[in-house]
């Protein structure tokens, strides 16, 4: 290898090449394992140099005029209900969207950051399921027919429902999930509601089943006893 | 009401960026927009500008998190360069740089938004970040804060230094390399962030 592109890594970390020396750092890194490692370990540098920067807070709408922005913005998403083809970089990419997954359980930089470990470890197993099925890249979105959310079904019918708005369940109350085959209801899994839940389905989910969600006693009932608050339409 | 989604990594929100999840979203900027801005301000010197630079930077994140991989950087990195890489185009278009980028944000205390716990890890580690620049020799620091939180390429900054452009890019490479040394040094092996400063 040229040494002398080689040395363009911390340049580049630094974003202090001209365009184009950047362009052509680019064009070398896609084929040098090397530099790739190295960069990696200088972006690491150059993230402290970012984090040692911190001024003044910005304006609170800020926020706001960014979700906005988003919201009216066409997004890159995986498309739905179509196979995506497999690239390599795809399934790097779930593999590495499930290692980011795993990195929840080692107390992720960020929850250290932010002071917010402490949740019990079968909630993160959980959760952990049920972001390994909303990142998987050959999943496909189940629109609700009740309630506020999506169902989102990957191979093998493992599945995950995302339910937004509910109520955090009431002292003595859950909420239970079930899986819904012509009129058989099976129990899969309960949770406690509040905000924004994203909820592996225990079981499988095959096809034309419905998932709905009951609020019943804690610890849940062996068949849903009242009127579900979100179900999704028939997979 | 706490987020749901306070419990996931920063890699896990971008998956669910990815998916379209404006929550998501919103989860990621109360987690890095006070950094991402904090670095913008630093580059830029103005509040529209540094404010341009990271409305920028997160709607990219939107638009291309499905193509982020966590194999190549952890999300706050691959974020916080975007916002670099913004702010350092920003400060090229509009020639806003000042003499000396050198001069530190100072009397940016910790507002009072940011929790203790974090405005103590943020505290511990712009100290940790600044004493291993202290370290480095004057010419390797000058030529990563130049470039760094001045904007100035390679090229920018030999000639203001009347050197030649390969000793920047020596210099440049040799200085990061050792601050990444000495950040490895002084690093907690259980990650940045030291447990003891939360008690």
């Amino acid at each position: 290898m040229e040494p002398g592109i080689h040395e363009l890594t911390a340049g580049y970390a630094l974003d202090a090449l001209d365009p184009e020396e950047r362009r052509a750092y680019e064009e070398h890194l896609e084929g040098c394992q090397r530099c790739k490692e190295e960069l990696a370990r200088f972006w690491d540098v150059s993230t402290s140099l970012a984090l040692a920067a911190t001024g003044p807070d910005p304006s609170l709408e800020l926020r706001e005029r960014i979700l906005t922005a988003a919201r009216a913005e066409p997004q890159n998403v995986v498309p739905i209900q179509r196979k995506p083809r497999l690239t390599r970089g795809w399934a790097l990419g779930a593999v590495a969207a499930a290692a980011a997954v795993v990195a929840i359980a080692l107390g992720a930089w960020a929850a250290s950051l932010h002071g917010r470990l402490g949740h019990a470890n079968d909630r993160l197993a959980a959760d952990r399921a049920a972001l390994a099925i909303v990142s998987d890249p050959s999943a496909r979105f189940v629109a609700l027919a009740k309630g506020d959310g999506r169902l989102v079904v990957a191979p093998e019918g493992r599945a995950a429902m995302i339910v937004d708005g509910l109520e955090k369940a009431p002292s003595g109350k859950t909420y239970e999930v079930w899986v819904i085959n012509g009129t058989k209801p099976t129990r899969a899994g309960v949770f406690a509601g509040g905000g924004r839940s994203v909820v592996a389905v225990q079981g499988t989910v095959g096809k034309d089943a419905v998932v709905a969600v009951t609020l019943e006693r804690a610890g849940g009932v062996n068949a849903p006893t009242t009127t579900p608050v979100a179900a999704s339409q028939p997979v | 009401m706490r987020s749901q989604l306070a419990h996931l990594s920063e890699e896990a929100l971008v998956a669910l960026v990815a998916r379209g999840d404006e929550v998501a979203l919103a989860e990621l900027y109360d987690r890095v927009g006070r950094m991402a801005y904090g670095l913008a301000f630093r580059v830029l010197r103005d509040d529209r500008l540094a404010e341009d630079a990271v409305q920028d930077a997160f709607l990219a994140v939107w638009r291309t998190a499905a193509g982020y991989s966590a194999e190549r950087a952890k999300a706050t990195t691959w974020i916080l360069t975007l916002v670099h890489r913004r702010a350092v185009d920003l400060v090229r278009r509009e020639q806003r740089r000042r003499a000396e980028p050198l001069d530190d944000a100072e009397g940016h205390e910790e507002a009072a938004s940011a929790s203790a716990e974090e405005a103590a890890w943020l505290h511990f580690e712009r100290e940790r970040v600044q004493a291993a620049l202290r370290q480095l020799p004057d010419t390797q620091r000058e030529a990563i804060e130049l470039a760094y939180y001045g904007g100035f390429t390679q090229s920018e900054l030999a000639e203001r230094l009347g050197e030649p452009l390969g000793t920047i890019k020596s210099r440049m490479f040799a200085g990061l390399a050792r601050l990444r040394e000495l950040l490895d040094d002084t690093a907690n092996h259980e990650g940045p962030w030291n447990p003891e400063f939360t008690s």
